[in-house]
């Protein structure tokens, strides 16, 4: 084992994994973050915590995962370059490892342009591949980016996304690579709407073995209204929503449609499970926390397996 | 060149009203060729200060020249002439131009007319977009000619993000996604396999990251 990650442990045995996510809150609510993480304890292995998600302030991500280890669970440190320069960056790794945070995700984070705070400068010193690299350095080689030794280095298992949806189509496998080159251990998918091209994406990650170098979890999403299918369609950019799921959305009475949504969303991970190098599932009810156990226990993924 | 845009009309009226002679300067170089604050400009915004003055029912003092440089010191000397029959100046070139005069005419206010935008080039007539940001240590020649860190929206140096839809970036549709004409640019080299080699974390140092900098060349400094 690379790292002490609850997640490393449950890929490495070979089980499918299931992580979730919990958006930190908009103010100092701590209770806000213990009821959102309490609704997944025991249907997911370890918890994705948000980092200013559409570049909205909100709690911290390190201080909501302290929250949530205090809990006894497993949260995902995720974090973004657009906030912090690489010397804010590691400090917070050093300190989100001393307080026994073990598993993090890499990402550039959505624009400003989409947030609250539109005036504000966006960081960028490094980019997502870059990030992967610093944080796999650190664990690695025992060094900072700057080259300097560090004193118990952090050893994070290091997580990424990856967008098969977005354009170039032709580069999102290259793409893949170049994290895994970087020394990406996993990563966690945008949200799987349109199967067919999701599989031949896959399809080309198997074809060159990277799914043997790093595990790829399926990322899903419940819509909740046919509403919220439509906005995801043609307001999001890099989201690929088929017509077929906005109208079978749109098909049932508005009262059925989150039930309806539900039912999307586990037949979706029924079909993901056969589909070769697929590692696990990440599932993203977004404001739905809810709802995960459900969906865990339906698509058969519960009992989550028991790793020392 | 540097572009630059008029600021609004009323930004420069409040900034001048507690003067009375203005020595209006515009510059021969970029700011001519972006149509911001060459001799052709500087006429219009004098007479548009004048009429607004005017209708205001007071006057208004404005002395117009046009340099041919306003960031050479040789050139700025040109206005020493001018320099005590005026109360301040409004400078129509760049914040490097401003600078310059407000750098060698210690006791003269300089207000600046135009926002000083980008290193760019011209896309069409009327049309400039930014290209350069002056990182110090260009790297065009490993993608294709076309640079990610002016004209990528999250300066990503090793591809397109996850927001990347038919070509364009994921703040609007108005923005090329430059990965895109970075990635069709390698193809039409036969330097595709160029994407996967991993661009290392960027040194800021030869940028503005270093403080300001600055050129000393030895064979040429006196």
């Amino acid at each position: 084992m690379k790292t002490e990650s609850t997640l490393e442990k449950i890929l490495a045995s070979g089980n499918l994994a299931v992580t979730s996510e919990c958006g930190p809150p908009r103010g100092a609510v701590p209770d806000k973050v213990k009821e959102k993480a309490e609704m997944l304890r025991g249907y997911v292995d370890a918890v994705n915590v948000t980092d200013n998600q559409t570049a909205m302030v909100r709690m911290s991500s390190f201080a909501a995962c302290v929250i949530i280890k205090q809990m006894g669970m497993d949260p995902i440190l995720q974090m973004v370059t657009r906030d912090r320069n690489r010397l804010a960056m590691q400090a917070d790794i050093l300190g989100a490892y001393a307080h026994g945070i073990d598993t993090m995700l890499c990402l550039s984070g959505d624009h400003p342009h989409f947030g609250d705070h539109p005036q504000a400068m966006n960081v960028h010193d490094i980019d997502s591949i870059q990030f992967v690299q610093m944080v796999h350095t650190m664990r690695e080689k025992g060094t900072f980016q700057g080259g300097d030794d560090i004193i118990n280095p952090p050893k994070m298992f290091i997580g990424a996304a990856a967008n098969p949806f977005a354009d170039p189509f032709e580069l999102r496998v290259a793409r893949l690579a170049k994290k895994a080159k970087a020394g990406a251990d996993f990563v966690q998918t945008q949200c799987i709407y349109n199967l067919d091209k999701f599989e031949t994406w896959m399809k080309g990650v198997v074809d060159r073995g990277l799914h043997e170098k790093v595990h790829v979890l399926a990322g899903v999403t419940p819509m909740k209204t046919a509403g919220m299918a439509r906005y995801m369609k043609n307001k999001v950019p890099g989201m690929d929503v088929p017509d077929e799921i906005v109208d079978r959305m749109a098909g049932v009475p508005k009262e059925k449609q989150a039930e309806e949504g539900i039912k999307i969303c586990v037949e979706s991970i029924q079909r993901l499970k056969d589909v070769e190098g697929v590692s696990g599932f990440h599932i993203m009810a977004i404001e739905w926390e809810q709802k995960v156990p459900e969906i865990v226990k339906k698509a058969g993924l519960y009992p989550r397996p028991e790793i020392a | 060149m540097i572009t630059a845009e008029r600021k609004p009309l009323e930004e420069i009226i409040d900034s001048v009203k507690p003067f009375q002679r203005i020595l209006l300067v515009g510059c021969n170089e970029c700011v001519t060729v972006c149509a911001a604050g060459g001799r052709k400009e500087v006429g219009i915004l004098a007479s548009a200060l004048q009429m607004n003055f005017m209708k205001a029912g007071q006057t208004i003092d404005i002395k117009e020249l046009t340099l041919e440089r306003q960031c050479d010191p040789e050139y700025v000397e040109e206005l020493s002439t001018h320099m005590d029959q005026v109360d301040a100046v409004l400078s129509m070139a760049c914040g490097c131009g401003v600078q310059e005069i407000a750098r060698r005419y210690k006791d003269k206010p300089v207000l600046p007319a135009v926002n000083t935008k980008f290193m760019g080039a011209s896309e069409r007539q009327g049309v400039w977009a930014e290209r350069c940001q002056g990182c110090g240590d260009c790297l065009l020649g490993l993608t294709g000619g076309i640079c990610p860190i002016a004209r990528c929206s999250k300066r990503l140096l090793n591809g397109p993000c996850g927001g990347s839809t038919n070509g364009k970036c994921e703040i609007s549709p108005e923005v090329d996604c430059v990965w895109q004409l970075i990635w069709d640019r390698l193809k039409a080299l036969g330097m595709e396999d160029r994407y996967e080699d991993i661009m290392p974390a960027k040194n800021w140092q030869t940028g503005r990251g270093g403080g300001p900098r600055k050129i000393i060349r030895e064979d040429l400094a006196e």
